[in-house]
């Protein structure tokens, strides 16, 4: 199939390959808002790729007090490893770190299922004996006692191993700034759809990588297909007049998730056209044997 | 599966087991069968034919008492699943160890209501006797899970033991309500008698007032405005909107007994 033009910008006919994760979410509750989403923040940080952070993880929505089990507003984060053992140990440091020690914060289960992860139930010892556990409709909770009164935290929460990462779109352009407008007009696009998150800084990925390295122990180097300094030295996939290239990564709960984060992102990139935006867009794959989800971009065009 | 309805016809000659009439022991047998079952105490011999008219009805899993009695001891007696409904009083040990279903009993019921229950919920629309929930003598633990609900009064050490699960009473407590607790959740929308959480060791109490204060080990924590008690108000929302609204309430928190373990908690209004 060619490639097609849609609103003047070129859809490249390929194909974002993506990965099999195990997924959690959390819903983090505050006084306020901005508490709830300092907590929310600094959990999620640092958490961009599983090649040296752990985990994936990101917001995925803000909620209101009618959405949270306390009635006080809250976030809803998810987290993605690529294992439960990593996503077990990730989820205990970054609730233990950074959500029990942020101001009046709460934690709750953002997730059903009948496999789980431990969240309260690892962080009780904290208390040194002074936890509670109070069981209520059918939750666990553990109460710790901390300086500003008490840490509320549900013991654990639902685990899914239909999680998917790695769902991605790469947007290039002629100037830098028509990029990044594209590829902020993407990210937002993308907030918007449930169960999905893009962990990178501000939704965004400047230095995508490729698998492998001439250097021993590195598993992941620039792409050098995208870099514009590297066209005429190296096997280069921009067009002549491409100068700057941006990637938008996605994780989702569900594969539909990610299939609707990255139709809305390109839906939402393409409306701007090639001057204000992006003038072509394509997906980051590495020939379809590595990942088990492929995502079209010929099929996503709505 | 049909379910069955008991009509009382008469008082009990004696005391009754009716630990036989809950729905899953019913289960595949016909009216006849059931009219023979033996609900004796004493060496009277009652059967079921002998105290009620027995009828199928059409609601599964379910079974109805039409008129009630305190000399029906036992009810739910051990029941996983199903309905009961009482339209009257009961005896004692409603529900005792009960870990599914739900029984409700529109009148009083008597002494050990809901005794070591596991889990399931009973409702009742009257008044409890004595240690609703708590442990049999020579036990150990009361209740261990599930729900309960007094409409009415409770009478002395409610909850006693208990390990597990909520009790509500919507009107007031006897003397030692929650003594011995070990954990579980107890709200009292009424007056506490003396002593409330007398030798408690772990588990909350909530308590609009008490008609002679807190005993002398519980000491004062403070005002408490803690994230826990929104949780347990939207849980008492639909169960008893006194209790929720008891929960919402300023609440003053004491901790004790400090005569025993001393992890207890105990909220009082203010």
């Amino acid at each position: 199939m060619p490639d097609v033009t849609r609103n003047g910008v070129v859809v490249r006919d390929t194909f974002a390959e993506a990965f099999d994760m195990v997924g959690t979410a959390l819903i983090i509750t505050a006084p306020s808002r901005r508490w709830a989403m300092q907590a929310a923040v600094t959990m999620t940080g640092f958490a961009t790729s599983i090649i040296a952070c752990g985990v994936e993880a990101g917001i995925d929505r803000e909620l209101t007090g009618a959405e949270t089990p306390d009635g006080r507003p809250g976030v809803r984060v998810l987290l993605c490893a690529g294992s439960v053992e990593e996503l077990q140990k990730q989820v205990a440091n970054r609730v233990g770190q950074c959500v029990l020690t942020s101001p009046g914060s709460a934690c709750y289960a953002g997730l059903d299922g009948k496999e789980r992860v431990k969240v309260g139930d690892a962080l009780r010892y904290f208390a040194d004996g002074w936890q509670i556990s109070k069981r209520i409709g059918g939750r666990r909770y553990w109460r710790l006692p901390v300086m500003d009164g008490e840490f509320v935290c549900e013991g654990s929460t639902g685990l899914t191993r239909a999680a998917v990462g790695g769902g991605n779109l790469i947007l290039m352009g002629r100037k830098a700034q028509a990029v990044l407008l594209a590829a902020e007009t993407a990210v937002a696009a993308m907030g918007k759809v449930a169960d999905a998150i893009t962990p990178f800084p501000g939704g965004i990925v400047r230095s995508g990588s490729k698998v492998g390295s001439r250097y021993k122990g590195l598993f992941a180097s620039s792409n050098d297909a995208y870099c514009p300094t590297l066209r005429g030295v190296t096997k280069s996939e921009l067009e002549q007049d491409a100068t700057s290239v941006l990637e938008i990564v996605i994780d989702g709960l569900t594969s539909g998730a990610v299939a609707d984060a990255m139709r809305a992102g390109l839906a939402a990139a393409t409306e701007l056209g090639p001057e204000r935006g992006a003038a072509w867009i394509g997906a980051g794959n590495y020939g379809g044997n590595l990942g088990k989800h492929h995502y079209r971009l010929m099929e996503l065009l709505a | 599966m049909s379910g069955w309805r008991f009509t009382l016809t008469s008082e009990p000659p004696e005391r009754l087991d009716l630990s036989p009439l809950i729905p899953e022991r019913l289960a595949g047998l016909s009216a006849g069968e059931i009219e023979h079952v033996v609900l004796c105490t004493t060496r009277i011999g009652t059967r079921v034919a002998d105290v009620f008219t027995v009828a199928a009805i059409e609601a599964g899993d379910r079974v109805e008492f039409g008129g009630g009695s305190t000399r029906f001891d036992d009810l739910g007696h051990g029941m996983t699943r199903g309905t009961i409904v009482v339209e009257g009083a009961c005896g004692q040990r409603l529900g005792r160890l009960m870990s599914g279903g739900a029984i409700t009993v529109r009148g009083n019921a008597g002494g050990w209501a809901g005794s070591g229950i596991r889990g399931g919920t009973i409702e009742i629309g009257g008044d409890a006797g004595e240690r609703l929930g708590g442990p049999l003598a020579g036990e150990r633990t009361g209740m261990n899970g599930g729900t309960m609900l007094v409409r009415g009064r409770a009478g002395d050490r409610a909850g006693d033991r208990m390990r597990r699960g909520l009790i509500v009473v919507e009107g007031a407590a006897g003397t030692y309500a929650g003594s011995r607790m070990i954990a579980g959740t107890l709200v009292v929308c009424g007056a506490a008698g003396s002593l409330p959480g007398y030798l408690m060791r772990r588990g909350t109490m909530l308590l609009a007032r008490t008609r002679d204060g807190l005993p002398p080990t519980f000491a004062r924590v403070g005002d408490a405005d803690l994230v826990f008690m929104r949780l347990l108000a939207r849980a008492l929302a639909t169960l008893s909107p006194p209790a929720a609204r008891l929960a919402a309430r300023k609440l003053e928190r004491y901790a004790g007994d400090m005569a025993t373990l001393g992890k207890g908690e105990l909220f009082l209004a203010g």
